[in-house]
């Protein structure tokens, strides 16, 4: 399989701290790759450096042979890497489906002048927007919900709006911010055929997440990070068996990761 | 769908009968000219405050349109005076001067948000008056004083536009040009507000992180938005210059901004006509006040509290809640 994103040498300074040190790692195409570790391990950051929301210090981030790394995150965003945000990081007063017919934005062919002339162009945008978000909104089950205000919806409707939000910038590489954070286990289990159903769709994913037994269940591959280091990298049955990653996690429950 | 479209018709037309034609047969069957000079003052302010309403859709308090105003006035009452430009040309120069300059001001400032950028351009109305001051080109606290009525407008020796000074009622011109230029204003917001545009100005205003994570271009957006606002604040303080033939440092002050401000929130700053109505009511209202003599501040400072506790949304949503029981 081709080699779809890729993360070299890359190290992230906040003054004396290292947060992130020298970390490689490769996603390949329509894979699902997760980044787990302990608290203060580094995720976070390394998040926000492959979706551009932070310059590296040294190091960088290439997408099909491309350099990301050090754009601005909205161009970043149009080469193809974009991020979903924890749930309450919507367009709070737009209906659920505005909020997903203006993540089109990237497709559109019109320019802003064109919008406010109302070309054709802008309006064949306007309808195949419309159109695609419908298709976005059934995939993920939220067709129902289509014309409440985004603020109104529950928890697990968030999340899955951020990701249909995510979605409908027709990304290369889809990255997921803690999908399971805070769900139960039905919710968690409803996330991980989703994801699945993502991938099948022939997009590539990459998730940091914190809840071990979904991301076993899901992931290709997995990178633990431990005080902003890559410790080990492989399957999750590699994983599971490797002794730096159970020293990392010891003091936290065997259960934790899943043994 | 078809019937809210005709009902929408039905409205800008009856609204464009009364302020063309309504409004100046009553005026002059009733003998009070003097409500013209008041309603081309509500109109350009109208046309000031629209700008305001703009940087506030996408989420930047703007106490700064005085600036603006103030340059606008300066830059055609320069042009006509020490360079013998028509008032006419002299009108989208004003605009584009501050759109232009509001560009250079806006890049570094619009980076902050709330409160700070609500600091920064208060600082800037004072900062144009005290320009305005010391500068040698503006003549200091004297002002420019003086400045002809607009010309005639000329295109293909066809006069679109006679010469204001020939006219026997040069306040009715005045009116005229006000409310057409607000129409104009209100016509180009609507379309703005109504297309993709308003949409992505809507997202800015939510989440600029989620907008930008979705590919939009943050900072061209505000730069836009601001520069289309200060636009509007230029225009307005030029024709303004024209009318009272003079323009000073205190032409418009930090007091202005303010209003500005307020004209946009007592209107409701979801609503694109907010503006337009906020400056109707607050001009009249507080000439109505204007009986209660040392009270007048106070009462009206009063009013203001209890109108944004009781309708948050502005007076345009009182009209919404009502459609939606009814």
């Amino acid at each position: 399989m081709a080699e779809m994103l890729e993360v070299s040498g890359i190290t992230k300074r906040f003054g004396g701290l290292v947060a992130v040190n020298n970390v490689s790692f490769s996603v390949r195409e329509k894979e699902i790759l997760s980044v787990i570790g302990p608290n203060g391990a580094g995720k976070s950051t390394l998040f926000k450096l492959i979706s551009s929301f932070l310059r590296p210090t040294t190091g960088e981030v290439r997408l099909k042979g491309e350099r990301i790394s050090g754009l601005a995150p909205h161009i970043a965003a149009r080469r193809g890497v974009v991020r979903t945000f924890q749930e309450t990081t919507i367009f709070k007063n737009m209906s659920v489906r505005d909020n997903v017919i203006i993540a089109h934005h990237l497709r559109s062919k019109a320019s802003l002048f064109g919008f406010f002339l109302g070309t054709g162009t802008a309006k064949a945008d306007e309808a195949a927007f419309g159109q695609s978000a419908d298709e976005i909104l059934a995939l993920l089950g939220l067709s129902s919900l289509a014309y409440e205000i985004a603020r109104n919806l529950p928890h697990g409707h968030l999340r899955a709006l951020g990701i249909a939000i995510g979605l409908a910038t027709n990304p290369s590489i889809l990255l997921l911010d803690e999908p399971f954070a805070g769900m139960n286990h039905d919710g968690t289990m409803g996330m991980v055929e989703m994801v699945r159903r993502l991938r099948e769709r022939g997009l590539t994913i990459l998730l940091v997440e914190h809840d071990m037994p979904a991301v076993m269940k899901i992931s290709d591959r997995l990178v633990v990070l431990n005080f902003g280091q890559k410790i080990a990298e492989g399957t999750p049955a590699e994983i599971q068996a490797n002794d730096k990653v159970i020293e990392a996690y010891l003091g936290s429950e065997d259960e934790a990761i899943g043994l | 769908m078809t019937l809210n479209r005709n009902l929408k018709i039905a409205a800008v037309v009856a609204f464009l009968a009364i302020v063309f034609i309504a409004v100046p047969a009553a005026i002059s069957s009733s003998g009070r000219f003097d409500l013209y000079y008041t309603l081309t003052s509500v109109a350009l302010l109208s046309i000031a405050s629209a700008g305001v309403w703009l940087t506030f859709y996408i989420g930047r308090i703007n106490i700064g349109q005085g600036a603006y105003a103030l340059t606008g006035g300066y830059v055609c009452a320069i042009l006509v005076m020490n360079h013998g430009w028509s008032f006419w040309l002299t009108l989208p120069v004003a605009g584009l001067f501050c759109a232009a300059a509001s560009v250079l001001i806006g890049l570094p400032i619009l980076r902050l948000r709330g409160v700070y950028f609500a600091m920064v351009t208060l600082v800037l109305t004072e900062v144009a008056r005290l320009l305005a001051l010391a500068l040698p080109i503006t003549n200091g606290a004297k002002g420019i004083v003086s400045i002809p009525l607009p010309g005639a407008l000329s295109v293909f020796g066809i006069t679109l536009i006679p010469d204001f000074a020939t006219l026997q009622n040069s306040r009715l011109a005045f009116y005229l040009l006000a409310v057409t230029l607000m129409v104009v204003c209100f016509a180009i917001m609507y379309r703005l507000v109504n297309s993709r545009i308003g949409k992505l100005c809507q997202s800015l205003q939510q989440n600029e992180e989620l907008a930008s994570s979705i590919g939009v271009n943050i900072a061209y957006l505000r730069v836009i938005a601001y520069a289309v606002s200060s636009f509007f604040g230029g225009v307005s303080g030029a024709i303004f210059a024209a009318i009272s033939q003079s323009i000073y440092p205190s032409s418009f002050t930090v007091t202005d901004s303010v209003n500005f401000m307020l004209n946009c929130f007592l209107g409701g700053l979801g609503y694109v006509f907010g503006p337009m109505l906020g400056t109707l009511v607050l001009y009249f209202g507080w000439d109505l006040l204007f009986q209660t003599g040392q009270f007048q501040l106070l009462i009206y400072s009063g009013l203001m509290i209890v109108l944004m506790l009781v309708l948050p949304n502005g007076l345009l949503s009182l009209a919404e809640t009502t459609r939606k029981k009814g």
